[in-house]
């Protein structure tokens, strides 16, 4: 499949595959800047609340499933190893390796999606979702409420993330079938790579914020 | 008030300070305005095209100039700034003996209740050349009290209290305005303050009303609701003791220490789970909805001055 | 009058007349062509709200439309003029046209994102003026909350949608400008003798890039809770107002800079073409564009020094905004420097500069007023404050966008303008400009809150006034429409340089051709390297 049958043509307004897969890797770091500032405004507004009402923090953080959230954050740890693994393969001009390793990333993505599938469907029977139908007895029932707008936005947004990147690296894995890389040209697979460790790194940070910190209960 | 105005009426303690500082900046504006006008016109008429005159340049750059036009506007900035944070303090620290009078914004009016219980609509009374605090809250959206002739303003906001305060220095009516846009009626969220001598002060707080203080009907509002049952002095009482409470550092929960102010009082009856005592539970039911914000700013007076009033004064911050 | 028929050649406009040729072109100039046509649009929609404004406030008590209508004006005619006439107007149009041609390009990095980030745009565009068709929005273009959050009846959820989306194209814009001017620079064209219009838009993207997306996660929160009735800045259920106010004017008060800065880069083009010099200190405004853009991260708190932040983070907003009032106050100078000893040619680009300078100083100097905290305090929230910001952003970008629009008219075109009506119009927009926003001051100092459909009638003469100065003004945005969209088929053709500037774009064909130049050109020195005039000799 590393054959050079179908090599990607220069687009026009590039001097030569180098400027090209230059300008590839700068576009992707800004666009990860813009999304870090754009988690940022969530984490903010989480940090700010978790001062503000640190006892009804605590509380909601205790109705989280610890385990389901280990699991994922293990997942989506092992989805970037086969991720970096992928793109290694892809330096080194090993199509079938390569495809294989994207392959499995994009199944790990998906198991990451199941599993918090299941989770959200845990919370919405237990009445956690915010909006007209979350029930909470206590006295801090609508910051509890506040807590879990924020779980549901923050990993929300990061699992609409997932599902783009999933769909990127579905058009990679088409590309890699037709013998589109090669050790000179393969940008395409490290900057999707780029875009999925950062998914994972959000996840890093949201996993302690939102299931493990809940002092003194 | 003359049909049309040029500059604003100065009715306060704080109002010539101000100008001042404001017409200092103008000072400096026309100065660099002019500078600039002039300069442009200078040369665009002396170096127009086709003007004969000597263009001879030594040098494209010149570092000496760059830090001459970076460093003098960075000084005056700086002068600006030390000065105006110095009023700015000022403005923001009343003296002890200040008489406070308490807001309540909401849409689209003002309502005030006077320590000694007159309660107005959009007015506002106050007596010549007495400190006077506004505590101030709003019961639904951000509103802003603005008395132009004093020349302040502070948002005033739901949930929390702020303060502003003035001396009044001339007797008359004045402008009062909402400067924070806060719907429909937002212009018609204005009044008049009414700035009178002491001794007519006095006059119309006998007259005007209830002899009820704000104090009073707060402690008849504690005992209404039963706030005594859990708040006692008992040793086992189920919530933290009140009495003395006011201005005292509270340890909570959570390891935080908070001061007992105003914005925790009032916090603690709307929010009781926000900022739990250490060593109680989290078992205080919200009044948030059994009581308005007018009842909520009496029991926070009578809880100011529940001891006996003793140092009751200081505490107020 | 000499009309040639047709400019002759290929380039980028008569390379193709269908609608996919426009519709679906990646040409980065035949975008910045549409985008012209999108904001221009927008800025009549935005400008007719303001006028009924102005009616309205010819008299104390309201008598035109009713106090809903009013709060629903004021609110469209701020959101369609930043979001969709200010932000957009010269990194879009002229950006896009220009920053390729002056960096060698044959386009931008990213062609179809950049196609892409003008549909995402209209998108937005379209479901923000669904928004206000559909029964308006009346919570003023900052959406405080909770008002915005719990008690406005307008539509406020589409209304943030439709800008959460807008602000995706203003970030690809940006990523895009800097990628090219990094990546895509032609051989020889070293930073430091980038033209300074690239330096200004640089800066600007950066802003694009790292500002936005605040201000996108921000109006999806308050959506968010709009919608589920949640409580983040809803203090009723625990929320807090002033997060909202730190989140949004970290976004928005950026984003003065994106539209103030491109316009600077206009200038200092403008008035180095028209006095045939290097801009004086070239390396101390092209740095003082970035340092603009790096303070201008760090003031937001500014706009909140009545809203009960802390005093100590107030005493920081205030000398933090004292800074960033340095590096303006550099270009300025430098700007002055240059005419200095230069050849000066008075053209309708170089009036709309001077016009730029003197009104961007008037708008610089009276930020300093709002920056003292203890001015402020009486200021804030008053006519004062209107008058200021349209200082900068009307006498400030719009002139910009003027000169700039002026200036590159004939490369864009291949036409020229009657230079006589372009001068009368720079005339009668700055007359009417002052006289509409002058007396703002005055109501402001006097203590006249924005935002009031109702006032006191010792108010009304400024008022008149400023009603009277619109109606000029009004007047002036029109006859340039007129006589541009006259010059497209009857103006002089204008050859590659008329102006005998010395930036890349110049030495191409007018207008461009596709590929923006023959063959990749080789930059040999600094952007502003002029020969000298035979006819000028120095005494």
């Amino acid at each position: 499949m590393s054959d050079h049958a179908h090599p990607t043509p220069v687009a026009h307004q590039f001097d030569d595959r180098e400027q090209q897969t230059e300008v590839g890797r700068l576009g992707m770091w800004l666009f990860l800047a813009t999304e870090i500032l754009f988690f940022g405004g969530l984490f903010t507004a989480y940090l700010v609340m978790r001062w503000k009402w640190p006892e009804a923090f605590a509380v909601a953080n205790s109705k989280m499933d610890v385990t389901l959230g280990a699991i994922n954050t293990a997942v989506l740890l092992t989805s970037s190893l086969t991720m970096a693994l992928g793109v290694r393969a892809a330096q080194l001009g090993r199509g079938k390796g390569s495809f294989a390793l994207i392959i499995a990333t994009m199944v790990f993505g998906l198991a990451f999606l199941g599993i918090k599938a299941v989770e959200y469907a845990r919370k919405f029977q237990e009445g956690l979702f915010p909006g007209p139908g979350f029930v909470f007895e206590g006295a801090t029932g609508r910051q509890v409420e506040t807590f879990f707008s924020l779980y549901f936005m923050m990993t929300g947004l990061h699992a609409l993330h997932m599902v783009v990147g999933i769909g990127i690296l579905t058009v990679i894995a088409a590309m890699i079938r037709r013998g589109r890389f090669s050790p000179d040209y393969y940008a395409p697979v490290e900057i999707s790579g780029l875009y999925w460790h950062f998914v994972d790194i959000i996840w890093i940070f949201l996993f302690p914020l939102l299931y493990l910190i809940h002092p003194h209960l | 008030m003359s049909s049309f105005p040029l500059l604003p009426d100065q009715a306060s303690a704080n109002a010539g300070s101000i100008d001042a500082l404001f017409f200092a900046l103008v000072g400096v504006s026309l100065f660099f305005i002019i500078l600039i006008t002039v300069l442009l016109f200078v040369f665009a008429v002396r170096y127009r095209r086709g003007n004969r005159v000597d263009r001879e340049i030594r040098r494209k750059d010149n570092l000496k100039l760059e830090l001459t036009w970076i460093i003098i506007p960075t000084l005056i900035s700086l002068g600006i700034f030390v000065w105006s944070s110095y009023l700015y303090f000022q403005g923001k620290t009343p003296p002890a003996d200040a008489m406070e009078i308490y807001v309540t914004g909401k849409q689209w009016m003002w309502k005030i209740q006077h320590q000694r219980g007159n309660r107005e609509i959009n007015e506002l009374h106050v007596p010549l050349g007495q400190p006077v605090k506004l505590v101030m809250t709003s019961q639904d959206v951000i509103h802003s009290f603005f008395i132009p002739a004093f020349r302040i303003k502070q948002d005033v906001l739901p949930g929390r209290y702020t303060t502003e305060w003035f001396t009044a220095t001339r007797v008359g009516e004045y402008h009062l305005f909402c400067a924070e846009y806060c719907g429909t009626s937002h212009s018609g969220m204005i009044g008049r303050v009414v700035v009178m001598e002491p001794m007519d002060f006095e006059r119309w707080l006998a007259t005007s009303g209830n002899n009820e203080t704000m104090a009073s009907s707060g402690e008849q509002l504690f005992r209404t609701y039963g706030c005594a049952a859990c708040h006692q002095e008992a040793s086992s009482s189920r919530g933290p003791v009140l009495a003395g409470l006011a201005g005292s550092a509270v340890k909570l929960q959570d390891g935080r220490t908070v001061i007992a102010d105003r914005g925790y009082l009032q916090e603690s009856i709307n929010d009781p789970g926000a900022k739990i005592v250490a060593g109680y539970s989290p078992i205080m039911p919200t009044y948030r909805t059994t009581l308005n914000q007018e009842q909520l700013n009496q029991i926070v007076e009578y809880l100011l001055t529940m001891d006996g009033g003793v140092a009751a004064t200081a505490r107020r911050n | 009058m000499s009309h040639e028929t047709a400019v002759e050649g290929t380039n980028y406009l008569n390379n193709g007349y269908s609608l996919r040729s426009w519709f679906l072109t990646t040409d980065h100039k035949r975008i910045a062509i549409l985008y012209l046509f999108t904001i221009v649009l927008f800025f009549f929609v935005g400008g007719s709200f303001a006028v009924l404004m102005r009616l309205e406030l010819m008299s104390p008590q309201g008598t035109l439309v009713q106090a809903e209508t009013y709060n629903k004006l004021f609110t469209m005619h701020g959101i369609v003029m930043i979001f969709f006439f200010l932000i957009p107007s010269i990194p879009a149009v002229l950006g896009n046209f220009l920053i390729p041609m002056m960096v060698g390009a044959r386009d931008l990095a990213f062609p179809r994102l950049n196609l892409l980030s003008w549909y995402v745009f209209v998108a937005g565009a379209s479901v923000t003026l669904f928004a206000l068709v559909t029964g308006g929005l009346d919570t003023g273009w900052t959406f405080y909350t909770p008002f915005s959050t719990s008690y406005s009846n307008t539509r406020v959820v589409p209304a943030m949608v439709g800008i959460f989306i807008t602000g995706f194209s203003s970030i690809l814009t940006g990523l895009n400008f800097i990628v090219t001017v990094h990546k895509m620079r032609a051989p020889g064209l070293t930073w430091f003798r980038l033209p300074l219009f690239v330096w200004s838009l640089y800066a600007t993207s950066l802003v694009m890039v790292l500002a936005t997306p605040v201000l996108a996660i921000t109006v999806a929160m308050v959506a968010f809770e709009r919608a589920t009735g949640i409580g983040i800045f809803n203090p009723a259920i625990g929320g807090d107002p002033l997060l909202f106010q730190h989140l949004f004017w970290f976004y928005s008060h950026p984003a003065v800079y994106i539209m103030i800065l491109p316009a600077m880069g206009v200038v200092s083009e403008v008035i180095a073409t028209f006095s045939r010099k290097e801009v004086f200190g070239y390396r101390f405004v092209a740095a003082a564009s970035l340092a603009i853009a790096v303070y201008g991260f760090l003031v937001w708190g500014h706009h909140m020094f009545v809203s009960g932040q802390s005093v100590y983070a107030g005493l920081v907003f205030s000398i933090l905004s004292y800074l960033v009032a340095i590096p303006s106050a550099v270009k300025v100078f430098n700007w002055t420097a240059t005419l200095y000893k230069g050849q000066i040619w008075f053209q309708t680009p170089l009036l709309y500069a001077f016009g730029f300078i003197g009104l961007f100083t008037i708008g610089g100097l009276t930020g300093l007023f709002l920056a003292a905290m203890a001015v402020d305090v009486h200021l804030t929230d008053t006519y004062f404050i209107v008058a200021h910001f349209h200082y900068i952003m009307v006498g400030g970008a719009v002139m910009g966008f003027m000169a700039g629009i002026h200036y590159w008219w004939p490369k864009i075109t291949g036409r020229l303008y009657p230079e006589g009506w372009a001068k009368f119009s720079a005339l009668v927009l700055f007359v009417g400009f002052n006289l509409t926003f002058f007396p703002q001051f005055l109501l402001g100092y006097l203590g006249m809150p924005r935002r009031y459909y109702h006032y006191p009638p010792e108010f009304q003469v400024l008022n008149v006034l400023s009603t009277a100065g619109a109606s000029i003004l009004g007047v002036g945005y029109l006859i340039p429409l007129i006589y541009l969209l006259w010059s497209l088929k009857r103006g002089k053709v204008a050859g590659a340089n008329p102006w005998g500037a010395t930036t890349l774009e110049w030495q191409t064909a007018s207008p461009p051709i596709t590929q923006n130049f023959p063959t990749t050109p080789v930059v040999t020195s600094g952007s502003y390297e002029f020969p000298a005039l035979e006819e000028v000799h120095s005494e």
